[in-house]
């Protein structure tokens, strides 16, 4: 009898995709997660968490490597009815009018034209575009196109709502106001809806909307916790409870399973050096010592005041703990004497420190300096270590990962490094001829 | 509610000229096609007169030949790139296969096709005209299948994702989403090709292999008839028809297009400045037309879903095993070898069978001559063109003028002037080794031209005044900024160019004038002389290296060129 109350089921769900070398890359492992009926769950987690490949395999548009998804008790194999997805990026067709995107899903159902009609204006009126059905979402917002979005989603009458990242393309204002909607709507059962699932990296939304939020690790992706959310609707964001809330999430997204670094270690090749520029690295230590907080910051207050969602501050603040310029724990993040050093110095200064940093605890940008240094004419093409990365990485990753350790050597003056021919060298860059 | 307003509404003037318009179309194409299947015995004389009074018949005639050679290559497209993107397999074949059908010199296999297709219509005219529209195919189709196959392989991911989750069949998804979204790119492609096409039209309306000669009635036949008679004031008249058709060709169906393809651009901005077509504007307010349209697809529409849905079949499902599908793989890449191997064998024995070796050598030697022709000119075309072209893009009022003139002038078929200058060179005792070059690069040179427009007028304003405000000025503002940021659309012309250069030196190389002939050395002049004998061997062998040449060439340089402006030059 429990089992008809189980909208979804997820069961360990594996998946990987293929590295260039034919070996596989691991993005979930053993994901399990049941969503019931009358629930609004939602997904955090950092960028590579595969949250938003979880999301594919529940609509169908992707296959696990193993594991099961079952929906309403049967299995997926590919999309399903009762199950609607709204985008990030709103994927509109542009060249259909705002009641030809929403009618489109009902064509695909086979329903004749008129009821098509109708649903459609009914979906339309629902969301609040009325007026707006012989637009092309090319003159409308952003916020009305994300409506547009929801009225082609919640025409098909799901069960079961996917919501991927749908509101942060959005202005905070609009954003806002969309939330509100769509839960009012929910709340009063003016939509069949009977659960639903947001991916997001927004720990305020998470908070603000879900009965349930599901905290996705990184690499490869797995379930680290999970909190309830006992709040009744509206929510109230000053709330005390609200923000002690939002502080807990932080702690557990923050919290680090791992123990691999150690304060005088370095990370070996095989870390996935965050995305984390130099300016922004900067500007965040900056904030830090400044006198508003001392060089100590609560997460929330900080990624608040700095309009920072999870997607941007963490990469920063996982670089800051590996070059351990600061520390992050309980939600808390602090400067170290690094951190307050680099802060204190002036351009030249910094570059020294950052290079001294970098070296002694970012394994690839040291070997890449001691690569060059080896190489007759100092010289080394980016491909030579994009290959040794792929060992560990996708292609794709690969590219990434050795992306960051560039700007970040190039910004210590460790190496130099031309775009165009790829190649890493000792050159000073003022020296360099533009052959 | 819409309903009510409509009913009241009587059939207005729009309505009145679309009407006209499209009957009159109508009934031109289909007294342009009559003539197509009369019964005919090559080497036959088809009466062609001088007299400027049946020009326009001529002219539709070309017309016709046009327009049933963008259907049949409107086809090939839509069949084959969709092929090439639904299996990897089929790609890996199909794609760089297309890539070397577009450097192919096309008017060099015209005197082979016109033979194949006289086979298949025996008696009757309809080979011949067969064979002239297979030419202008096959100078449009490869462009327009590549464009498209980018196109679809560039569909934005959510989309594909949004159709497949609403489960759209794949025959919906084609014209839902993946059609709209290559529009724009394909129309534009469409008009490029089409301008090509103009070239290859004349061309192929006189042709000589070995001792028939093969005329079909149109603006190109007129003009051959024009030089043998050496009748200068025909010429003049042709020149005009041609003028005329293309303006009306650009006015009724390419500005319509392009103005309507605007709402398939994904950008969801709109544009500064939306193009225009008093076309277009005219069938949207011929307000009963639309009725009739919409009703005639909502009706087919009805009809088709009606129909019993097929069974959707799953290919490549996840059943098959891993093993089996790379075994599967073997065996196709084993078969395309030998399928391969086997061909450039026979390719191989054909020539021999017919040529020396030390032809061979001579085929090349004769291939460097005209490679130099290419690359003088195309060098002596960027001096001209491009300091004119920043000067014009940099001044929006007289590039909104001139780029559609310069795009004019590229679709205007350059072999029509041919006997102009053949005249000067008889007149004036000009050497054809020097003098036959500029024509090559007549009719292409304009593509630089445009491009080099489109470029300039596309720098930021930011840079401008960046570079002003540093004291930039004279030869150092051209060459730190005006020259870097014109490379790359500089390289998308000089790259088109290129490729018609080398085509045109094929009828560009031997010239007449009356029972004059002017030669100058070269590839070109090579494979228009054996097919005039009719000799297949040297034909293949000349069409062959040239082929090399510029598959070659397109590879080693300007591909190579191409990424570097992409990656240092690109303004974006």
């Amino acid at each position: 009898m429990l089992m008809e109350n189980n909208l979804l089921v997820l069961k360990n769900i594996c998946k990987s995709f293929k590295k260039t070398g034919g070996e596989e890359h691991l993005v979930l492992d053993k994901v399990s997660l049941t969503i019931r009926e009358g629930e609004i769950v939602a997904l955090l987690g950092r960028s590579g968490s595969g949250k938003s490949t979880l999301l594919r395999i529940i609509s169908g548009l992707a296959q696990p490597v193993s594991g099961e998804v079952l929906y309403n008790g049967v299995a997926v194999k590919g999309p399903v009815k009762g199950v609607a997805m709204v985008f990030q990026t709103f994927a509109l067709f542009p060249w259909f009018t705002v009641l030809e995107n929403v009618e489109l899903g009902l064509e695909a159902m086979g329903i004749p034209k008129t009821e098509r009609g109708r649903r459609a204006l009914a979906a339309i009126d629902l969301i609040g575009l009325d007026g707006f059905e012989s637009a092309y979402p090319k003159e409308l917002s952003g916020g009305m196109r994300q409506r547009v979005g929801f009225a082609r989603a919640l025409v098909v009458e799901p069960t079961l709502l996917l919501m991927d990242e749908a509101f942060s393309a959005l202005d905070v204002l609009t954003a806002e106001t969309l939330r509100t909607d769509l839960i009012e709507l929910w709340l009063e059962r003016r939509i069949p809806t009977k659960g639903i699932l947001l991916v997001s990296h927004n720990i305020e939304e998470a908070v603000l909307l879900a009965d349930r939020i599901v905290i996705l690790g990184t690499n490869p992706g797995t379930i680290l916790s999970e909190i309830h959310i006992p709040l009744a609707h509206p929510r109230d964001r000053e709330a005390p409870t609200f923000r002690k809330l939002v502080d807990e999430v932080y702690e557990l997204m923050t919290k680090r399973p791992r123990n691999t670094t150690s304060k005088s270690e370095a990370v070996p090749l095989s870390y996935r050096l965050p995305d984390a520029p130099i300016n922004q690295l900067a500007g965040l230590m900056e904030a830090l010592a400044s006198d508003l907080y001392n060089g100590k910051a609560d997460l929330p207050e900080l990624a608040d005041q700095m309009g920072f969602g999870v997607e941007e501050l963490f990469p920063l603040l996982e670089a800051l703990e590996i070059l351990s310029l600061a520390r992050t724990e309980e939600g808390d993040v602090e400067l170290t004497r690094f951190g307050k050093n680099f802060v204190d110095a002036d351009i030249l200064q910094r570059k020294v420190i950052f290079a001294e940093l970098v070296n002694r605890h970012v394994a690839l940008v040291a070997h890449i300096r001691h690569v060059i240094d080896e190489r007759p004419g100092n010289r080394a093409p980016e491909e030579r270590f994009l290959r040794e990365l792929e060992d560990y990485f996708s292609e794709e990753e690969a590219e990434r990962v050795l992306l960051v350790a560039i700007e970040w050597g190039r910004y210590a003056e460790i190496f130099a490094y031309k775009e165009g021919a790829g190649i890493l060298s000792l050159e000073n860059p003022g020296k360099i001829d533009n052959g | 509610m819409k309903e009510s307003k409509t009913k009241k509404r009587v059939p207005n003037l729009w309505d009145a000229s679309a009407f006209v318009l499209v009957m009159g179309l109508v009934v031109f194409l289909a007294l342009g096609s009559s003539q197509m299947s009369i019964p005919y015995t090559p080497g036959e004389s088809i009466p062609l007169s001088l007299n400027p009074v049946y020009l326009p018949f001529y002219a539709l005639r070309t017309v016709v030949r046009m327009v049933s050679a963008l259907i049949f290559s409107l086809l090939f497209t839509f069949t084959y790139a969709t092929l090439a993107t639904k299996s990897s397999r089929a790609e890996a074949i199909m794609v760089p296969l297309l890539d070397i059908l577009q450097s192919v010199p096309v008017l060099g296999f015209l005197s082979i096709t016109v033979t194949g297709f006289i086979a298949l219509f025996p008696g009757n005219l309809l080979g011949v005209e067969m064979a002239a529209i297979f030419a202008i195919f096959t100078s449009q189709a490869w462009n327009m299948a590549f464009s498209f196959y980018q196109s679809l392989k560039i569909v934005p991911k959510e989309l594909k994702e949004a159709s497949e989750l609403f489960g759209l069949s794949p025959w919906k998804k084609f014209w839902k989403l993946e059609v709209p979204y290559a529009t724009p790119n394909l129309i534009w492609n469409t008009m490029m090709s089409v301008s090509g096409g103009w070239f290859f039209v004349v061309a192929s309306e006189a042709i000589t292999v070995g001792k028939t000669s093969v005329t079909l009635p149109g603006i190109g036949s007129y003009v051959a008839k024009a030089l043998q008679d050496k009748n200068l004031s025909a010429i003049g008249f042709a020149l005009l028809a041609m003028l005329i058709v293309i303006l009306l060709y650009n006015q009724l169906l390419f500005r319509p297009l392009v103005t309507w393809a605007e709402k398939f651009k994904v950008e969801l901005s709109e544009g500064e400045n939306p193009p225009s077509s008093w076309v277009f504007t005219l069938f949207q307010r011929a307000y009963y037309l639309r009725r009739c349209i919409q009703k005639m697809s909502d009706l087919s529409s009805s009809l088709i879903e009606r129909a019993p849905a097929l069974p959707r079949i799953t290919l490549n499902s996840w059943t098959t095993t891993a093993r089996f599908r790379k075994l599967q793989g073997i065996i196709w890449y084993a078969l395309l070898a030998l399928s391969m191997t086997s061909g450039l064998w026979m390719l191989i024995s054909f020539v021999i069978g017919g040529v020396d070796y030390s032809e061979i050598i001579n085929v090349f030697m004769l291939g460097l001559f005209t490679l130099t022709r290419v690359v003088v000119l195309l060098l002596l075309a960027c001096l001209i063109w491009v300091p004119l072209g920043i000067l014009i893009g940099l001044h929006p009022r007289w590039a909104t003028t001139v780029q559609p003139l310069a795009q004019f002038l590229a679709a205007f078929p350059a072999n029509l002037l041919f006997p102009v200058a053949v005249f000067l060179m008889v007149r004036y005792h000009l050497s054809p080794e020097i003098w036959c070059a500029p024509l090559m690069i007549l009719g292409t040179q304009w593509y630089i031209l445009f491009n080099v427009i489109a470029g300039a007028s596309a720098i930021p304003n930011d840079l401008l005044e960046a570079a002003k405000n540093l004291g930039l000025s004279g030869w150092r503002l051209w060459k730190y900024l005006l020259l870097p940021a014109i490379i790359p659309s500089l390289l998308t012309g000089l790259v088109t160019a290129s490729g018609g250069t080398w085509n045109a030196s094929i009828v560009a190389e031997v010239v007449s004038w009356g029972s004059t002939k002017l030669i100058a050395t070269g590839l070109g002049s090579y494979i228009a002389q054996w097919s005039a004998k009719g000799d297949y061997p040297h034909i293949v062998l000349g069409i062959a290296v040239m082929s090399l040449y510029v598959v070659l060439f397109n590879r080693l340089f300007w591909r190579r060129l191409y990424s570097i402006s992409q990656t240092r030059y690109r303004l974006d």
